[in-house]
């Protein structure tokens, strides 16, 4: 790479050539403010809040968008450049209503941040304000535009790394609104409710739909028994609500917390997991006895699935039948665990603590109604449950380490990487491998599927097979894949698909991230990961089929994979969906 | 089994004459297909005085474009009409000359008549109401001009009667 001598506030140096001013300037440890940039969303210089002088030019140039030239003289700081900054934050928040304490993001909104750090004390200007109407359409995702300060971030994410596109600016100067297709409700749209745009936001014009009022009133009803299920993970994201340092695992004070709110019962996600990959298993050793419908495409991510039903309708037919870890965990204790403690399942009241806002929308799809009732009652968001934790006055820290509830709470190592990127991958090749062998796994980790990185491909020999498996999380990723399939370009037997970066732990529903990272960060994304591995490692049991509630569940109640009562509770199907959405 | 994406493509043809057809193909032949699109959309609103959601819809289908982007670009631009116009237009002239001589106390007539803002079109689809700029009558301002007939010195009081003449 070239370099180029540049001089930034007195300092001089030599950097690359294909740096921003930006980057540069944070090489020698000025963090130049910023608001529509994102290192790794395409750049808009739209706000303009991180100009700097350089010297021949008689304006300001935004450093998020200027490349570091040969002899160039940048200074980042001086009283005409703060005042301008701070007049532009102004100058924003003449449209933004003036209600933090009643915002979602108070505290947490990186608008209000900006103006306190740049120095907004009064506001100086007071001009029309629009008033657009909030969208509350959608059953996980609310739009709410008179909070949006047109940074474009939403629109990058949902276009780049999800490749939805669901977001456009609409209309013109004073009147722009950013909206999908011919201002549709977001319920019209297509929208696949993976709540990325929620993370991306400076402010909260996006927000997940609540669901904390009616958790509060069925705790508060005498006559329910509220029972609730932790993704896999949660676990290891939780405690950076709490001040703890991302990839610390929280298991044992997030259960006692979760207790403490006056839950009766707490499960884990992650036996619905192991399930998933007994039954998953299943139907891959089928499909492979039969060749046909391969490859089998995993169907937990709901962001996923909704994608699919959106974009690619030609594939439902590949994807896994089996309900989502979470669905398995609510139909159990709504059939299986309820005959057993004598309990009517119309009072059992399902929370389901998901990284996740799709897991909003998957609740009320009519497939998950049995016998008239539905089989999760409410969604919360890791966000949420945080929010829930403060909000009771539960002081997380100290907290004593508590476990699972028994059965629908003991799981496998498998189950916990589901979080992860190529953890549902890893967990189905470890009890797929075995099935077919009919040996123990020598080497049990299969760290070819790991890794964030947004697409992996593999081969792994079983016997005279040839396993070809792929990996992709971010749906933009994916799309490679799933044009690979559609076009009968490779052969694969098994692919994974998660619909957000990372996996479910860079999922929607996650706190928005601490000081000192971004969202999508790589290295914030790594260390919850490497949470997961961890917990997986020190488990007894590391492959599904080896979890005894499951083959206990399987000699009570489901009597073996793929049974017709298997088939009855824990599997489900997906249809097309309009509109349908261009690739 | 005809597929979903076969049944959306023929729908969305079936929105299109023979012609913007035969355009948006050869469009997309071209090494830069999706650049067409103000191009297309300008065919489209010659042919049918706007665009509507369906077409718009249409468009994005057959040049493989996102919906949101389609609609973005229509709505961004002032020569895009996103609503089918009444069959009388009525452009009411915003020229200097207009403006001085009291074309705004016009313009509020017409919308006081038609019980319409300017950009609105009547609930019967009878009248559109537009603001213009200079019509090159500035001898005659204000100026009104309505459907292909221009009005000169129009004031007020003659409102009632101009819309009766086109009623």
């Amino acid at each position: 790479m070239k370099k180029v001598k540049i001089k930034i506030d007195d300092r001089e140096l030599e950097v690359d050539e294909n740096l921003t001013v930006m980057q540069a300037a944070k090489l020698i440890g000025i963090n130049i403010p910023k608001l529509c940039y994102h290192p790794l969303l395409s750049i808009e210089g739209g706000c303009r809040v991180c100009i700097v002088a350089i010297k021949g030019f008689d304006y300001f140039l935004t450093s998020c968008s200027t490349k570091v030239e040969d002899k160039m003289e940048i200074l980042t700081n001086s009283v005409e450049i703060r005042e301008a900054r701070r007049d532009i934050i102004e100058l924003i928040l003449d449209n933004h209503p003036k209600e933090c304490q009643l915002c979602e993001r108070d505290g947490n909104c990186e608008l209000q941040n900006l103006a306190y750090t740049l120095g907004v004390r009064e506001r100086l200007f007071e001009g029309k304000r629009k008033k657009p109407e909030i969208d509350n359409s959608s059953c996980a995702v609310v739009r709410n535009p008179e909070k949006c300060i047109l940074c474009q971030r939403c629109i990058r994410v949902c276009k780049e790394v999800q490749g939805v596109n669901n977001l456009s600016q609409h209309h013109r100067g004073f009147n722009t609104v950013v909206m999908p297709f011919d201002g549709d409700k977001m319920d019209d749209s297509v929208c696949i409710q993976c709540g990325q745009c929620i993370n991306a936001c400076p402010t909260a014009a996006f927000l997940e739909k609540k669901h904390t009022d009616q958790v509060w009133k069925a705790i508060a009803d005498p006559k329910k028994i509220v029972i609730a299920q932790t993704a896999p993970s949660i676990r290891a994201t939780i405690g950076e609500s709490f001040g703890y340092e991302p990839g610390e695992v929280c298991t044992g004070k997030m259960i006692s917390s979760i207790r403490k709110l006056g839950f009766d019962f707490v499960f884990d996600t992650n036996f619905g997991a192991d399930m998933t990959i007994v039954e998953e298993s299943h139907e891959l050793l089928q499909r492979l006895k039969e060749n046909k419908l391969l490859p089998l495409i995993t169907s937990c991510s709901s962001g996923w699935i909704n994608f699919m039903e959106k974009f690619y309708p030609e594939l439902i037919p590949y994807a896994s039948t089996c309900k989502s870890p979470m669905g398995m965990v609510s139909i159990l204790t709504k059939t299986y665990f309820a005959k057993k403690m004598n309990i009517d399942p119309k009072d059992i009241f399902m929370v389901c603590i998901m990284p996740c806002v799709a897991k909003k929308f998957e609740i009320q799809r009519p497939e998950h109604i049995f016998e008239g009732l539905p089989i999760s009652d409410a969604v919360l968001t890791t966000r949420e449950l945080s929010w829930m934790i403060q909000s009771y006055g539960i002081d997380f820290k100290v907290q004593d380490e508590g476990e699972f509830d028994s059965p629908l709470g003991f799981s496998s190592g498998s189950g916990d990487i589901f979080g992860a990127t190529g953890g549902v991958m890893e967990a189905a090749l470890r009890t797929t491998i075995e099935n077919i062998t009919g040996k123990k796994l020598d080497k049990i980790e299969f760290t070819e599927v790991r890794a964030i990185e947004g697409l992996k491909e593999a081969s792994i020999q079983v016997g005279d097979l040839k396993l070809n498996i792929a990996v992709a999380n971010g749906l933009n990723n994916a799309k490679e894949i799933l044009d690979n399939i559609q076009n009968k370009k490779k052969v694969y037997h098994l692919v994974e698909i998660m619909a957000c970066p990372g996996g479910c732990i860079g999922g929607g529903g996650q706190p928005y991230p601490p000081k000192g990272y971004e969202i999508l960060d790589r290295n914030l994304l790594k260390k919850r990961t490497s949470a997961l591995y961890k917990i997986d490692k020190e488990k007894k049991y590391r492959v599904s089929k080896d979890n005894p509630a499951i083959i206990k569940l399987y000699e009570d109640f489901l009597t073996e994979p793929g049974s017709d009562i298997a088939h009855k509770l824990l599997h489900t199907y997906y249809h097309p969906k309009l509109p349908r959405g261009v690739k | 089994m005809i597929s979903p994406k076969d049944e959306i493509i023929a729908k969305a043809r079936n929105e299109f004459s023979e012609d913007i057809l035969r355009y948006i193909d050869e469009c997309n032949k071209s090494k830069w297909p999706k650049s067409f699109l103000i191009a297309v959309l300008q065919k489209i609103q010659q042919k049918y005085g706007y665009l509507s959601r369906e077409k718009m819809q249409a468009v994005s289908y057959l040049m493989d474009i996102p919906s949101a982007k389609v609609s973005g670009v229509a709505s961004f631009y002032h020569y895009f009409n996103l609503k089918q116009s009444g069959s009388v237009v009525i452009s009411i002239c915003m020229g200097t000359a207009c403006f001085v001589k009291g074309a705004e106390k016009v313009k509020r007539k017409f919308e006081e008549e038609l019980k319409i803002r300017v950009g609105e079109t009547t609930k019967d689809g009878k009248f559109s109401l537009f603001e213009t700029r200079c019509l090159g009558m500035c001898a005659m301002a204000p100026v009104v001009k309505i459907g292909e007939e221009c009005f000169s010195k129009v004031t007020p009081d003659m409102v009632k009667d101009l819309l009766k003449k086109f009623t």
